[in-house]
């Protein structure tokens, strides 16, 4: 099962023929004692950009942090529920999976541009060779595609064994976007990418988000309401850990249907 | 004068005051050194000439020199470094990276930072128990080197975490997510840009080996020494031999400390020549060390 159901597609208004890629069930999450997340249940749909918004605090980074397993790097966390990932059905929260496995084929992108103090080629090759990729002259044309597809090439190509230190913050990011790219992420991970960065370089961002959408399933955590208006089909509103509303970006932004959303839609509180 | 006039006056007055405090207590330090320095060389410079390093001890102060304890003092720093260097970094890493944090890494912790206070003779007593007594490593170049190292892993351990606590969390956090394992992470990223703040720390920690004394002589070090040991590199097959590292040896300091107790005051002299030859070293390593810093943040700036 990994097509909406006919009452998902009426509730949420997904597109009839729109696949799943993965789908949250009865989802807890803790850090210690105290529940972080509380019961959600929602889907990401393929090739779809679905954006998580909220308040600072409403948990819609820690529910993107359960995507790949990151949150096993810290003590005392705990997972309850599933988060379904399709065609393969495997749980990414089961403890039986090993968050490495998922960390693999789920890339995510970082708040703050974290380029590695190498050189701009290796910092894509880094991801390809961890993939078990030896061969030279498939990791070189794998890093060209994935420069190509994060609209970077033109600006770097030059200098691909420079230090990618020399490149501005907003280069810095698309950076780390080609490098999770070259790794061919099934779900591609945001989790706030342009807030670190000047309107111009967002703008870029943006776009390439859009782009990219054809290629991945992608999930953006973002605080800027504008900008999950902007580049998202999908929109889920956040607060105090738990899923207030979950449906397309259209309806939430021009007609949502808890007072709770459209209060943070509007600028009443947040 | 109005009322704010008047409070700042005095308040720029109290300024000055400090400021001028501040720069003899600054002078104190600097003139020390600056005096020590220029009574060193004074005193020991005319004596410093290839005889000088290249003679043995001797009864005659004239014919005597610093060969045996140059040459200790290099193989016993070879020892002290082959052995610090990855017991204290590897320890280092594990308690940064790899240790959960909890009370007896907490426990662990605090005893490392109180191990790097410990007076260096407790230290030579401890060798001398455990690796003369029981070990039966002998009074040799081995024993003392394993001795030193004692001393500075602490020091070791404590720069090589400072140098991983300077590299941001978002790497790690960008390597990890990429799906390394933690060494990953540590082999492709966390030592090579460490690499510079690791090395700083073991050069300062080797140069504070070097003027230590009092453990080679609870060890057992010779005060006077007129022959080398053997040679790491032999003539004929297999080229490579080790057996210096069970030679008797004694080394800069300590030759010092022989020739500032003699009466004569030609020894003092020859102290004197030591001392520069000793002083020399530390200052050209402590050089070393900041120019790899300089280098590296130069390189990599978060």
């Amino acid at each position: 099962m990994y097509s909406f159901s006919q009452n998902q597609i009426e509730t949420v208004g997904f597109e009839p023929k729109a696949k799943i890629k993965a789908e949250v069930k009865n989802l807890n999450f803790y850090y210690g004692k105290n529940k972080v997340l509380k019961d959600i249940n929602l889907s990401f749909a393929e090739n779809k950009v679905t954006a998580i918004i909220g308040p600072s605090g409403c948990g819609k980074s820690t529910l993107l942090r359960c995507m790949n397993r990151i949150h096993d790097l810290y003590p005392d966390i705990r997972y309850e529920g599933e988060i379904i990932l399709y065609p393969s059905g495997i749980n990414i929260v089961s403890p039986e999976v090993d968050p490495l496995e998922m960390r693999m084929r789920i890339g995510m992108v970082f708040q703050k541009p974290t380029a590695f103090p190498k050189s701009i080629f290796e910092n894509i090759a880094f991801g390809l060779r961890l993939q078990g990729e030896r061969r030279k002259n498939v990791i070189e044309e794998k890093v060209e595609q994935a420069l190509r597809m994060a609209f970077l090439w033109d600006e770097v190509k030059d200098r691909l064994h420079k230090s990618a230190y020399n490149l501005s913050g907003g280069q810095q990011q698309r950076l780390c976007i080609a490098r999770v790219l070259a790794t061919t992420p099934e779900i591609l991970l945001f989790d706030e990418p342009t807030s670190a960065l000047d309107p111009v370089a967002t703008a870029k961002i943006e776009e390439l988000i859009t782009f990219l959408k054809e290629k991945v399933t992608i999930i953006i955590v973002t605080h800027n309401m504008q900008q999950a208006a902007r580049i998202s089909d999908y929109t889920a509103f956040m607060y105090l850990g738990e899923l207030i509303e979950f449906n397309t970006t259209k309806k939430i932004f021009q007609n949502p249907s808890k007072k709770l959303t459209e209060d943070y839609i509007t600028g009443n509180f947040g | 004068m109005s009322d704010f006039a008047k409070i700042i006056k005095k308040r720029k007055r109290e300024d000055l005051i400090f400021n001028i405090i501040g720069i003899s207590c600054t002078l104190v330090g600097i003139v020390t050194l600056g005096a020590l320095i220029v009574d060193l060389l004074i005193d020991g410079l005319p004596r410093l000439d290839w005889q000088f390093f290249t003679s043995y001890p001797s009864r005659f102060p004239d014919k005597a020199g610093i060969l045996s304890a140059w040459v200790g003092t290099l193989l016993v720093m070879l020892v002290t470094a082959v052995t610090a260097v990855p017991l204290g970094v590897a320890a280092g890493i594990y308690l940064e990276e790899y240790a959960p944090k909890n009370w007896l890494t907490s426990l662990i912790e605090i005893n490392i930072a109180n191990l790097a206070g410990v007076p260096s003779i407790i230290y030579g007593l401890m060798a001398l128990g455990l690796l003369v007594y029981q070990l039966h490593l002998g009074q040799s170049i081995l024993t003392g080197g394993i001795t030193l190292s004692f001393l500075i892993l602490p020091i070791v351990i404590v720069a090589t975490r400072e140098a991983l606590r300077t590299i941001p969390q978002g790497i790690r956090e960008a390597a990890l997510a990429l799906g390394s394992t933690n060494w990953q992470v540590v082999r492709y990223h966390l030592l090579p840009y460490s690499t510079g703040g690791i090395l700083t720390g073991v050069i300062i920690a080797l140069s504070r080996a070097i003027g230590e004394t009092a453990p080679l002589v609870t060890i057992g070090a010779l005060t006077f020494i007129a022959f080398l040991p053997p040679s790491p590199i032999q003539n004929q097959p297999p080229y490579v031999s080790f057996d210096w590292l069970w030679s008797p040896f004694s080394v800069l300091p300590i030759q010092m400390f022989n020739w500032v107790s003699r009466p004569d005051r030609e020894f003092a002299v020859n102290a004197a020549g030591a001392g520069l030859a000793l002083i020399t070293v530390t200052l050209t390593l402590n050089a070393a060390a900041i120019y790899i810093r300089y280098r590296m943040r130069k390189k990599i700036t978060w």
